[in-house]
């Protein structure tokens, strides 16, 4: 199987610990995974900010990309839901023929990364030992967008040590909403005010997600308040061995 | 608040901006509190409700395809909506615009109040069409004292407010307020509160009930609104929770209806799908207390005089949008406001129109116009609670997002220079599209990341446009190592 890794803009110059995270787990699963050097970013910032002809060219450059490939893997899922629900209208509605014909056979291999593990790769436990109090937020593109269900926590259980307690209100959306968190300042920050008094509660020391966009705003917002508590990628925890954490 | 004098529509009241109008009300700890308090309660209802029903997901659908097909066919249910209307004995109006429907209502009411009487009065039943057209205010500038006698709305008439939210428009007062509205006001509109009011629920509404008991019984005309309109009877419903409806339906001499376009259903079955699911997404009940229904007039029972006025005021333009106008197959049932995160810490005031919430800021820039209300497509998170709650399957987040372009590209289209934000995109598409220039502004962005102050770490504050971001909100320092550096060192020449 050809596995392409989509890393996102985000984690490419932010977060690279959920890229190199994402190789080590499959690489120790067995398989082999390429990453297309012409990827740059999935447009969803464009898109959702009302800049539909500026996304087009981002389209097209991930329909090139990824071409041929058996499974597009991207450790996002607000990032496979753009490409799976927007990608096919933008081709649609500004592109031709030739662009809606490659995106239309791009988008059935995007997986997000947790929807491979257990679905494709058929696997729950993929030897991970996490020895820390964790808790899980499911954002709101992972639980409505892509729909993982309970895939993470069915992964999160199966790593060793670990001490996994339920985040209360956990489905409460965090506030983040790309530019929202920049235009709607003021509401995004009360609306991670809740957010944020629910982790602390948990008395975890580290909050996960499968998606780094609200995990930085949710962890810019912690760090603010001195909580001590980390944010990480639930790649990066499904990553981890003895030794490595 | 200045009312927008070059449009006669009236959805939009003309508040600042979403954002600026946000932060004030998220400064009220008191409406805060409020909110969260009602929003949260009627949350859990509703899951108890609809989580019982379990086709609830074809029902659904069942109310979406309904709504769909009254949008292709409209114009011809709505002339078979006249026929039936008219058959039945009753009166159709059509109304362009809150002016044209305005004028309609004040000459109705005041041919209805007889050469021999000076009392210009009506009572109403909460109705969002005539908030919309500034019906009240119209009323009063012609002469006409319009009473409000559902009982939020009766609060928030005495209050001289605006409702807040589309089922219980005085969500964002409490008991303690409400009993001083109560006591100050109630006197100078009719019969005055009790002098030993206090703010438990039940002295409240028996207050509510006196006061108004006096209208029902002297006024001669009511208006109403309509829930719905069944095509093929003529028949109209209206549901509510306190029974002051059916006294305004029935006491009267003339009534009044006031109704969108998009109210119509095909037929009177129709009625069975949306009376499941109006009650049990809106107030979490399986069956709302009352329920009126009425085929024009029925001669020695109830009004013997009845006027329907078909509102148009943008929705035919709305309907032209064949992704916007699924904002008009809205039932106003409000669960899209009590899931919303943003609803929840804002309040509907911060709309700056009669429809909030998520609703609102889809309906509102679509009835009043993209650059009037430019702000509210951006008012949301995007998070999708709204669609996966609403009883009639509206992706509210979809017209969002193409509202949005929509607002960008008036922007782009009213102005010789671009805004700031378009450069900002259009430089980041650039970049973005193309993996050259990303590894650069990588490097940079590493580099100016150590300059901000966050070496190895966080950084405390941000230039520019994103200084409201970290106000609140360390960002992370981007490190010197992009994934893509690491992926040429590491996996690439292997
Ligand atoms: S949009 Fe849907 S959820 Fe919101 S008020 Fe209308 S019908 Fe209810």
């Amino acid at each position: 199987m050809r596995i392409g890794l989509f890393i996102t803009c985000l984690n490419d110059t932010l977060f690279p610990g959920t890229g190199r995270a994402v190789v080590t787990l499959l690489e120790r699963l067995g398989h082999t995974v390429e990453f297309p050097r012409e990827q740059s970013c999935c447009a969803q910032m464009h898109f959702n900010t009302g800049y539909r002809p500026e996304s087009l060219p981002m389209v097209a450059r991930f329909a090139r990309a990824f071409a041929g490939y058996d499974a597009i893997v991207t450790p996002s899922a607000s990032c496979a839901a753009m490409i799976r629900d927007n990608h096919p209208v933008l081709a649609e509605q500004l592109g031709d023929a030739a662009l809606r014909d490659a995106v239309a056979a791009v988008v059935p291999a995007v997986h997000e990364l947790t929807e491979f593990l257990v679905d494709v790769l058929g696997v729950t436990d993929v030897g991970a030992v996490f020895p820390h109090r964790v808790t899980y937020h499911p954002t709101c593109h992972s639980l409505r967008g892509v729909r993982l269900g309970d895939r993470p926590l069915r992964l999160l259980r199966a790593v060793r040590g670990i001490d996994l307690v339920d985040l209360p209100a956990a489905e409460a959306c965090c506030g983040f909403g790309g530019t929202f968190a920049v235009k709607n300042a003021d509401t995004s920050t009360a609306i991670l005010a809740d957010k944020m008094t629910t982790v602390l509660s948990t008395g975890a020391e580290v909050l996960c997600a499968a998606d780094n966009s609200c995990l930085m705003h949710i962890g810019g917002g912690l760090s603010r308040w001195n909580s001590g508590v980390r944010t990480l990628h639930l790649a990066e925890i499904l990553a981890a061995t003895e030794g490595t954490r | 608040m200045t009312e927008d004098t070059d449009h006669d529509g009236r959805v939009w009241l003309g508040t600042p901006a979403f954002p600026e109008a946000a932060r004030t009300a998220l400064a009220d700890t008191r409406l805060r509190h409020n909110l969260r308090h009602a929003t949260t309660t009627i949350r859990t209802k509703r899951l108890d409700a609809t989580g019982e029903v379990p086709h609830w997901e074809e029902l659904r659908e069942a109310g979406a395809a309904i709504k769909r097909r009254t949008a292709r066919h409209l114009a011809t249910y709505l002339e078979q909506l006249e026929a039936s209307v008219t058959a039945a004995g009753g009166t159709v109006h059509w109304a362009a615009d809150a002016t044209d429907a305005n004028r309609i209502v004040a000459r109705l009411v005041r041919a209805a109040g007889g050469p021999d009487t000076e009392r210009h009065e009506v009572v109403k039943v909460k109705s969002m069409a005539t908030q919309e057209i500034g019906l009240n205010e119209a009323l009063a500038a012609a002469g006409i004292t319009a009473y409000e006698t559902d009982l939020a709305e009766l609060i928030v008439q005495l209050g001289e407010d605006r409702p807040s939210h589309i089922l219980v428009p005085a969500i964002h007062r409490n008991r303690a307020e409400i009993r001083e509205i109560f006591a100050e006001r109630m006197g100078e509109w009719g019969r005055a509160a009790p002098d030993d009011l206090t703010d438990d629920p039940k002295a409240l509404a028996e207050a509510a009930r006196l006061h108004l008991r006096e209208k029902f019984l002297t006024t001669r005309v009511a208006i109403s609104g309509a829930n719905f309109a069944a095509a093929d009877t003529g028949t109209i419903a209206v549901v509510e929770s306190e029974g002051n409806g059916r006294m305004c339906l029935t006491l009267p001499e003339t009534l009044i209806t006031v109704m969108g376009i998009e109210k119509v259903v095909p037929t009177f079955t129709d009625l069975e799908v949306f009376l499941q699911l109006l009650p049990r997404s809106s107030t979490g009940e399986r069956m709302n207390p009352y329920t009126s229904l009425w085929t024009g007039v029925t001669p020695g029972d109830g009004p013997q005089d009845f006027h329907l006025i078909l509102l148009d005021n943008g929705r035919t333009d709305v309907l032209k949008d064949t992704v916007g106008r699924q904002a008009l197959a809205c039932i106003r049932c409000s669960a899209c406001l009590n899931v919303c995160p943003v609803y929840e810490r804002t309040g509907g005031h911060a709309y700056g129109s009669v429809y909030p919430g998520p609703i609102g800021a889809v309906l509102t820039p679509q009835l009043a116009g993209v650059r009037r209300a430019a702000s509210l497509p951006f008012a949301s998170t995007l998070c999708g609670a709204c669609y996966e709650a609403c009883p009639v399957k509206i992706d509210i987040p979809e017209i969002l997002v193409h509202l949005r372009a929509k607002a960008v590209e008036a922007k782009r289209d009213g102005r010789a220079l671009p805004t700031p934000e378009a450069l900002a995109m259009k430089a980041a598409a650039t970049v973005l599209d193309s993996p050259g220039l990303l590894a650069v502004a990588q490097r940079a962005g590493a580099a100016g990341g150590r300059l901000l102050g966050g070496r190895g770490g966080r950084i405390r504050r941000l230039p520019g446009p994103l200084a409201g971001w970290s106000a609140t909100r360390d960002t992370p320092a981007p490190p010197r190592e992009s994934f893509r550096t690491w992926w040429r060192a590491h996996r690439e020449e292997r």
